[in-house]
């Protein structure tokens, strides 16, 4: 078994910079709760999860020349307007029950991909030490 | 540690629907103002909020963020409904026809728009208290 420092963690470094990513913004779907015109926004996390570990389905677009315009540059790629189930007068689109439950999930989400990097090191750690101290 | 960032949203959040609340705390206390005349008769205030970015550099740039907004107050309007006015000869402050100017706070309006403050302002509490619990368990990650 060999071991590469920059990929100890596996898909669980990234998995967890997406979560935190996307409680930001549903934690910014529910600051704006009344703000009106607002539209509630989500990460694609499937798409976002692909991109980041190089195995998206689909096939990059390429810029060869300088100017041209990267398909891939904008960081809000990953970022879709969620389908509003009962939009109200004001255009805004959040609906806070379904905001909370993602970000209740999303929380556990975050969480269970922190306990697998600790799982991670605290094997090293044990390798390391050979479970003596 | 960008989940930082999560406290700055939720803290304009709770700023913003706290400034609601004082609006309408305003508003219900000024409710049976009266006055002489129909210009300084108090007008509910309404407040009108917008996210942090979209003002920055646009109309529709709500992208600016990288779809993380807060909540600013653009400013303070007034409401254009019509004010109630009463005919009161003995009040003292009636004008030369007896009438005195009172608000045009609608009490019902208030009521909602507290019920609605204050559940916000307690959603983005929960968002904080759910951010700082993640900080604090990253922070102790590997111990």
């Amino acid at each position: 078994m060999t071991i590469t420092t920059d990929n100890v963690f596996g898909l669980n470094a990234p998995a967890l910079a997406l979560w935190q990513r996307r409680s930001e913004v549903i934690a910014s779907n529910l600051a704006n709760a009344d703000t009106p015109g607002y539209q509630a926004r989500d990460v694609d996390f499937r798409a976002a999860l692909q991109q980041v570990s190089g195995e998206s389905g689909q096939l990059a677009m390429s810029a060869p020349t300088a100017g041209q315009i990267d398909a891939t540059s904008t960081s809000t790629d990953d970022l879709k307007y969620r389908v509003p189930m009962q939009p109200s007068m004001d255009g805004n689109t959040v609906d806070t029950q379904v905001e909370q439950s993602a970000f209740a999930a999303n929380t556990v989400h975050y969480q269970a991909s922190l306990s697998f990097i600790n799982a991670t090191i605290q094997t090293l750690r044990l390798a390391i030490t050979g479970g003596t101290s | 540690m960008s989940l930082l960032k999560i406290f700055d949203t939720a803290g304009s959040g709770m700023a913003a629907q706290s400034l609601r609340l004082n609006t309408v705390a305003s508003n219900l206390a000024n409710a049976d103002s009266v006055s002489s005349s129909p210009d300084s008769a108090y007008r509910a205030k309404e407040l009108l909020f917008a996210p942090t970015h979209a003002v920055e550099a646009g109309a529709v740039t709500q992208d600016a963020g990288e779809g993380i907004n807060g909540v600013q107050m653009l400013g303070v309007t007034e409401s254009q409904q019509p004010i109630a006015t009463r005919y009161e000869p003995g009040n003292p402050m009636a004008d030369a026809s007896g009438t005195v100017y009172g608000s045009n706070v609608n009490p019902i309006d208030e009521l909602v728009n507290m019920i609605s403050a204050s559940r916000s302002y307690q959603n983005n509490v929960e968002v904080m208290n759910s951010a700082k619990e993640l900080a604090l368990k990253t922070i102790q990650l590997g111990g």
